[in-house]
């Protein structure tokens, strides 16, 4: 029995967004009587961290604190119209919106503002703290909490603004095929050090070395946790996850519910280490990319090739199982 | 068995409910008592995210069927906090970003109370075991395995100031 080690690498690019009948997000945005405010969306944050990062977009934009913002993505029957959480695109295409609406809500707001200081709204700026105040005389100031309620009880304002993000349809030149599907791309690299044991036939990952380029990172934690979580999800399509041997044939004997279906835990994770390289994109949030779906995509390669590398055997389905390994080192002595 | 009145120790109150033989702990928790940190994952004690102490050991609430634990003291989520100060593994949880999406996070903190009580100075495998039956499909496990040894830290360390003083 030998232990035998192998690194390989992977390489991805990943759109942001895709080429539907057009790509549209929207939000809306209002101020609150106590000063706060409330974003509108229909877009679902099913725990990728989509309302931490707008509202991060409306609080930079407004010049408020993040304590200020409250989203509320209850209910896609009244809310504005999203297309969904999916092709990495929540980000970049809500984010965009809610910058959009929280301009506009921005402009109402120093115009109250203006009116309530008896100054131009030209003159003044956000202090990032919840003030507004005129420029180059900090104590001439106004809290929001005091701007929100002169615009409901006096001024008989709504300090609200709309966003309406679209990516129009892209139609392929008939010519070349030249065209425009998605809005900017992520580039990654992921390097994987895995461990073979030649008698077994078992893949250990024991490190994984990720660099994404993904536009500006909004929120630096976040990214390196999708990135590290991806990974995750990465490792265990590749040397994990199966419905095999039985599945579709019978379901009598293989994995029925999440029970059976294996999935690394906590014992199985391989040592990672992260970089994230920031090259802001033209048209997204800030300059951000999409970066939820890659994440799992350039480990599964990463792990064949360093398979390979480890011993010699190329496999090209997955998950690399002792089995598949086993076979593909009988095959290769039986070739030598 | 007919409908019964369980009594149980919820986080330091005596609390009393009617419970249906197939009443599970984690049902009563979550409809009757109003806690609902404990989370509705998988319902069939795979996934970890129910998990709370019963008599100080953890054990999946959604297999547990209430009117067997009569008497019994429950430890859940919502009972780590003294006031608004929350427990050593909640802030190291919060301070080491071990958490995304958070449907695991309650069980997750009440396996790491268990594993600390019985254990102040564990190791990551020793943390890895104790974690075993908690899934997480975000984080990759690694910040939560880093924030429960940070959070024994903390606490031998607070452990070590009060014996000092």
């Amino acid at each position: 029995m030998t232990l035998l080690y192998g690194r390989g690498f992977a390489s991805v690019n990943y759109p942001t967004g895709m080429n539907l009948g057009g790509d549209p997000s929207q939000a809306l945005i209002h101020a609150t009587t106590m000063g706060g405010f409330v974003i509108s969306l229909s877009s679902v944050d099913l725990g990728q961290g989509l309302k931490t990062v707008v509202a991060q977009c409306a609080a930079e934009t407004l010049g408020m604190p993040m304590e200020q913002i409250i989203v509320d993505t209850a209910d896609t029957d009244t809310g504005p119209h999203c297309m969904g959480t999916f092709a990495s695109r929540g980000t970049h295409r809500v984010g965009n919106a809610v910058i959009m609406a929280a301009r506009e809500a921005r402009e109402v707001m120093l115009q109250v503002a203006a009116d309530e200081l008896e100054v131009d709204a030209g003159d003044l700026e956000t202090d990032g703290s919840g003030y507004v105040r005129l420029k180059g005389s900090p104590a001439k100031q106004i809290h929001i909490s005091d701007i929100a309620l002169a615009a409901h009880f006096k001024q008989g304002k709504s300090i609200s603004g709309r966003g309406m993000f679209l990516k129009e349809r892209s139609y392929p030149v008939p010519e070349t095929g030249e065209m425009d599907p998605d809005s900017c791309q992520a580039h990654a690299c992921t390097v994987a050090d895995v461990e073979v044991d030649d008698e077994t036939g078992v893949v250990t990952v024991l490190r994984l070395h990720n660099t994404y380029e993904i536009g500006r990172a909004l929120n630096p934690a976040m990214a390196t946790q999708q990135v590290e979580g991806g990974a995750w999800m990465g490792v265990s399509h590749a040397i994990f996850e199966s419905t095999e041997p039985y599945y579709p044939a019978s379901r009598a004997h293989g994995p029925v519910d999440f029970s059976e279906y294996l999935m690394p835990g906590s014992g199985e994770i391989p040592e990672q280490t992260s970089v994230i390289l920031e090259r802001p994109s033209s048209n997204g949030p800030f300059g951000a990319k999409g970066i939820g779906e890659m994440t799992a995509n350039a480990p599964i390669p990463a792990i064949a090739n360093a398979i390979f590398d480890a011993c010699g055997v190329r496999l090209t389905t997955m998950p690399f199982t002792p089995e598949s390994v086993l076979r593909g080192l009988d095959a290769l002595r039986d070739g030598a | 068995m007919p409908v019964r009145i369980v009594n149980l120790k919820v986080n330091g109150v005596d609390q009393a409910f009617m419970a249906k033989p197939e009443t599970t702990l984690l049902l009563a928790l979550r409809e009757q008592l109003g806690l609902t940190g404990a989370k509705r994952g998988c319902a069939q004690g795979a996934c970890g995210s129910c998990t709370v102490l019963l008599d100080g050991a953890p054990v999946v609430s959604c297999l547990v069927p209430a009117a067997t634990v009569d008497g019994s003291a429950v430890a859940t989520v919502e009972g780590l906090a003294d006031g608004q100060e929350l427990s050593d593994v909640q802030q190291a949880f919060i301070d080491g970003f071990a958490t995304q999406c958070g449907f695991c996070t309650p069980g997750m903190i009440m396996s790491a109370e268990a594993l600390l009580a019985r254990n102040p100075d564990p190791t990551a495998d020793e943390v890895n075991e104790a974690i075993s039956g908690n899934v997480c499909r975000c984080t990759g496990y690694a910040p939560i395995v880093s924030a429960i040894l940070d959070a024994a830290r903390r606490r031998r360390d607070r452990a070590g100031q009060e014996a000092t003083r």
